[in-house]
């Protein structure tokens, strides 16, 4: 039978994967995609929890955590075009302005 | 034993689409395998009985954010393959894996405690969309406000910001817009 570990154990596996990726990548397109897969296994520890505990508060924090993400990526792409069009690359290690 | 089935296909298959999108060097490859994993996670969450997160799951991640991703694409350069010097890699994952490891056990410890009594039961008789649409119109009204002032912040930002200086190209080369305007001109 499936329990809560199990999927709190995928979570942690989706999430340690996006972590991963936050830190090795150096793209900024790229750590906005590791971000949303970290977004997304907190989801799904949101969802289990509320299923087996028979609480629907985990759903409504899932709500919100995909509410905040959709203005996030809003925002976030805005930036990503300006700064693309500023300096022709999205390569953290070329945005090194502020060297002193 | 369908739900044992669908549980291990999801998290195979979502784990390995997650995988293709931190390791891939090419943005489309990345993108895609993105935007199938999400699919697959409003799986769990239909497998869950979270029937509405699903729905939304798909209609904002998969609709809204993947489309927002794919037109944002157009303005970087995508088809080329992205140079990353990784540094000490190994480092990085088992970084990476400790501090994931030691996050969820953190918050997760306190879950298995008895003492978690459920402050806004389910009722299965109404079905999902009822129950998230009352507890959401009554126990969570100003959150529910202050994201829609959130969600609208966001979209003129994103407007302002991308909106600037929409008239000039910097994908094409720049010397053949001006031998295109010069033929206007001439015209």
């Amino acid at each position: 039978m499936i329990g809560l570990s199990h999927y709190l154990i995928v979570s942690a596996l989706i999430f340690s994967i996006g972590l991963v990726g936050v830190l090795r990548r150096r793209n900024l397109l790229m750590l906005f995609f590791a971000t949303e897969v970290m977004l997304n296994a907190v989801n799904i520890a949101f969802a289990a929890i509320s299923h087996y505990y028979n609480d629907l508060t985990g759903q409504m924090f899932a709500f919100f955590v995909i509410a905040i993400a959709a203005s996030e990526v809003a925002v976030g792409l805005g930036i990503l075009i300006v700064l693309y069009k500023k300096q022709g690359s999205l390569d953290l290690d070329e945005l090194t302005t502020m060297k002193g | 034993m369908y739900e044992q089935i669908a549980f291990y296909l999801f998290s195979v298959l979502t784990v390995t689409l997650f995988l293709i999108t931190v390791m891939s060097k090419n943005v489309l490859y990345a993108m895609t395998s993105l935007a199938a994993g999400m699919v697959l996670i409003s799986g769990f969450f239909f497998i869950l009985g979270a029937d509405f997160l699903g729905v939304v799951q798909l209609i904002v991640y998969v609709g809204a954010v993947m489309a927002l991703y794919s037109f944002a694409m157009m303005f970087f350069d995508a088809t080329r393959n992205i140079k990353e010097k990784s540094t000490h890699p190994a480092l990085v994952f088992g970084l990476g894996g400790m501090s994931a490891l030691v996050l969820v056990m953190m918050f997760a410890a306190p879950l298995y405690s008895e003492k978690i009594q459920a402050f806004y039961p389910m009722h299965p008789e109404a079905g999902n969309a009822q129950d998230v649409g009352i507890v959401l119109f009554t126990k969570y009204l100003i959150p529910f406000e202050v994201a829609a002032v959130m969600l609208l912040v966001a979209m003129i930002a994103g407007i302002i910001l991308a909106g600037k200086k929409m008239d000039v190209s910097f994908t094409q080369d720049l010397s053949v817009d001006d031998e295109i305007m010069k033929q206007k001109d001439a015209k």
